[in-house]
């Protein structure tokens, strides 16, 4: 007869083992802010998130699959970039979004793909590189959170969001 | 009965003299020869069952005297629950059976009961805990295996997992994949706003345990398969990169320096390098990455998006999923880069590959016509089998026996403001057979199946 003697195994230490400081406002997380929801113009602290979302608009939103900027995704972007050309000192995150009828890492490829149109269309209306960071959630930071046509085009997006500026 | 004896003689010079578990072989072989009925009941584990066979009709097993324990621990019940959820044995339950541990079963009686095949043993001492087990082909009236485990208390599910495994490896004939792990996606909160946290749990949902606090939101976690480490995504900092969780000491570094985001590891069979995909410009190029020295190469520089890649199990080759013809589609390239060529040909976009550990698949997800599903597909593209279809299922991962998949099923939402929403994981057969939820305490997506623990 085999006889095994399992040594004691290692116990695993599973303990809470992030060494970052929790989170503050993260922003730019895709839900920070929704387009319908902007306060009336009077209180609004020009150059800011608010201002952005109320006057400007703060996303653009793509077809199936693609990140092709529509001719409505175009207006938006070029009504951003003359808002940043007012305010120099404010610096934006553009965040990609997709809706999640796709996988997850293909997605996060997309979504950066997204972003990355999105700011290649404001530098070529003069913004400077250096103002902008991208970021991708693929299909984690849904704003619809249906699962239809409706809300799919919705998160199928490039938001953006003041980093640095007025009122941050 | 003598060969007991001769076991717990054995195990006694094991304890004295401090061996460790690979001496154990050593040894193994004057012990049977000194145990004439611990003769195999058939040579070289041929396997006694025939796989489709057992899926229509499943092999009654009875288990017994694993059950009561002196430190109350249900190691049958652990055993039994693991055959039976593998869809190839039918457990009978132990009522009605007399402990019939310490002698040569009565096969008639055992016969009379319906068992073909039958497990018998005993739990002894509470920490260390001992578990010996003998399994027995019932029709031939044949001692198949006789083995005796001893550890500690802690372990006593891993013992009871190790005993299954040997039971599946000697009747079905193929590896077991009992004493794994699965590492996971765990969500809680609201659609939209979830907070996700690495968990890790045994393949039979027992032992969950969460690893990471949910500052961050974490993708994708994959097994080191050599060493207690985890690759997975994390956006600390806001900075989505590849980091690394070594499960010893729960420290999470970071993976690799690269400019653009980092994403979609996973390690080669060897562990000695990780492949993942650095987004650039509008594209994602896949690299290797060196495992002990960090260093990177790139492999593809295509400008679309190259992600997902995976090795073949001798690690010659990689298949990835990328978009470089127009749409989402799989191709194969070897290792060193280069050459790739698209192997799937199906209706819809293909992503997620994964290769079989035994080569002998790729099991893939495949998005067409409003419906996700689960497939597999030989690596030269041909055979396209689906297993899983409905609306929303993803990226499978296999057991280390290729025998079994798991994916995340998603339920759709009924309404805009995400109610019936859900995340499950799924295991099912390579087969289609035996489709059944995996629990988790929460939503649950992002499987991946540890090798054999070591």
């Amino acid at each position: 007869m085999k006889t095994k003697l399992l040594g004691a195994i290692s116990a695993i230490a599973l303990l809470a083992a992030c060494s970052h400081n929790p989170p503050a406002n993260t922003g730019g997380a895709g839900g920070m802010a929704n387009t319908n929801s902007g306060p009336s113009t009077g209180s609004v602290v020009p150059g800011s998130q608010e201002d952005l979302v109320a006057n400007v608009g703060d996303r653009v939103f793509y077809e199936l699959n693609s990140s092709t900027l529509t001719d409505a995704g175009q207006a938006t972007l070029s009504k951003q970039a003359d808002w940043l050309a007012k305010y120099p000192n404010v610096s934006i995150q553009i965040a990609g979004n997709c809706d999640d009828r796709g996988t997850e890492e293909f997605n996060l490829a997309l979504g950066q793909r997204r972003a990355n149109a999105a700011k290649d269309f404001l530098q070529a209306k003069g913004v400077s590189s250096s103002r902008i960071t991208t970021i991708s959630y693929g299909k984690d930071r849904p704003t619809a959170l249906g699962d239809d046509e409706q809300a799919w085009s919705q998160n199928r997006n490039a938001i953006t969001s003041v980093k640095s500026g007025p009122g941050v | 009965m003598k060969p007991i004896d001769d076991a717990r003689r054995v195990e006694t010079a094991f304890f004295r003299r401090g061996f460790l578990a690979g001496a154990a072989g050593l040894l193994a072989t004057p012990a049977l020869a000194q145990a004439p009925l611990a003769a195999p009941g058939t040579p070289g584990g041929q396997p006694i069952i025939d796989v489709p066979g057992a899926q229509r009709n499943p092999i009654p097993i009875a288990i017994t005297g694993l059950s009561g324990s002196p430190g109350g621990v249900d190691v049958g019940g652990v055993v039994s629950a693991d055959l039976a959820r593998c869809g190839l044995f039918r457990p009978l339950g132990e009522a009605g059976f007399a402990a019939d541990a310490a002698t040569t079963p009565n096969f008639q009686n055992w016969r009379a009961s319906g068992a073909h095949a039958l497990v018998t043993g005993q739990v002894t001492g509470t920490d260390p805990l001992r578990v010996e087990f003998r399994l027995w082909d019932v029709l031939q009236g044949t001692q198949i295996q006789g083995t005796a485990y001893t550890t500690t208390a802690a372990n006593w599910r891993r013992i009871a997992h190790i005993v299954a495994d040997v039971v599946y490896e000697r009747l079905v004939g193929e590896k077991g994949y009992f004493d794994t792990r699965i590492v996971y996606v765990a969500a809680s909160g609201r659609r939209g706003s979830q907070s996700k946290r690495l968990a890790i749990m045994d393949q039979d949902s027992a032992n969950n345990r969460i690893l990471t606090d949910g500052s961050w939101l974490v993708l994708t976690p994959r097994f080191n398969p050599v060493r207690d480490q985890i690759a997975f995504m994390s956006y600390a900092n806001n900075r989505p990169r590849v980091y690394l969780f070594d499960l010893g000491t729960g420290r999470q570094t970071t993976f690799g320096e690269f400019e653009g985001m980092s994403f979609a590891p996973r390690f080669s069979p060897d562990g000695g390098s990780c492949i993942l995909s650095v987004t650039r410009g509008g594209g994602s190029d896949i690299f290797v990455v060196d495992a002990a020295t960090h260093a990177a190469r790139r492999l593809t520089s295509s400008g679309s998006i190259d992600t997902s890649p995976c090795y073949s199990p001798d690690g010659s080759q990689i298949v990835f999923n990328s978009d470089r013809g127009g749409d989402q589609q799989l191709y194969i390239m070897g290792a060193g880069g280069g050459g790739a060529r698209r192997i799937s040909y199906g209706h819809g976009r293909y992503a997620t590959p994964v290769w079989s550990p035994r080569g002998d698949l790729i099991a893939f997800t495949r998005l067409s016509g409003g419906t996700f599903a689960i497939g597999v597909m030989a690596p030269d593209g041909s055979g396209e089998r689906i297993l899983s279809e409905s609306f929303s299922v993803e990226g499978p991962t296999f057991a280390p026996n290729g025998r079994v998949l798991m994916f995340c099923r998603e339920t759709q939402a009924h309404d805009s403001s995400g109610s019936g929403y859900s995340a499950r994981l799924v295991s099912i057969d390579i087969t289609g057979f035996n489709e059944r939820q995996v629990p988790t305490g929460s939503d649950a997506s992002d499987p991946a199946w540890s090798p054999l623990n070591a």
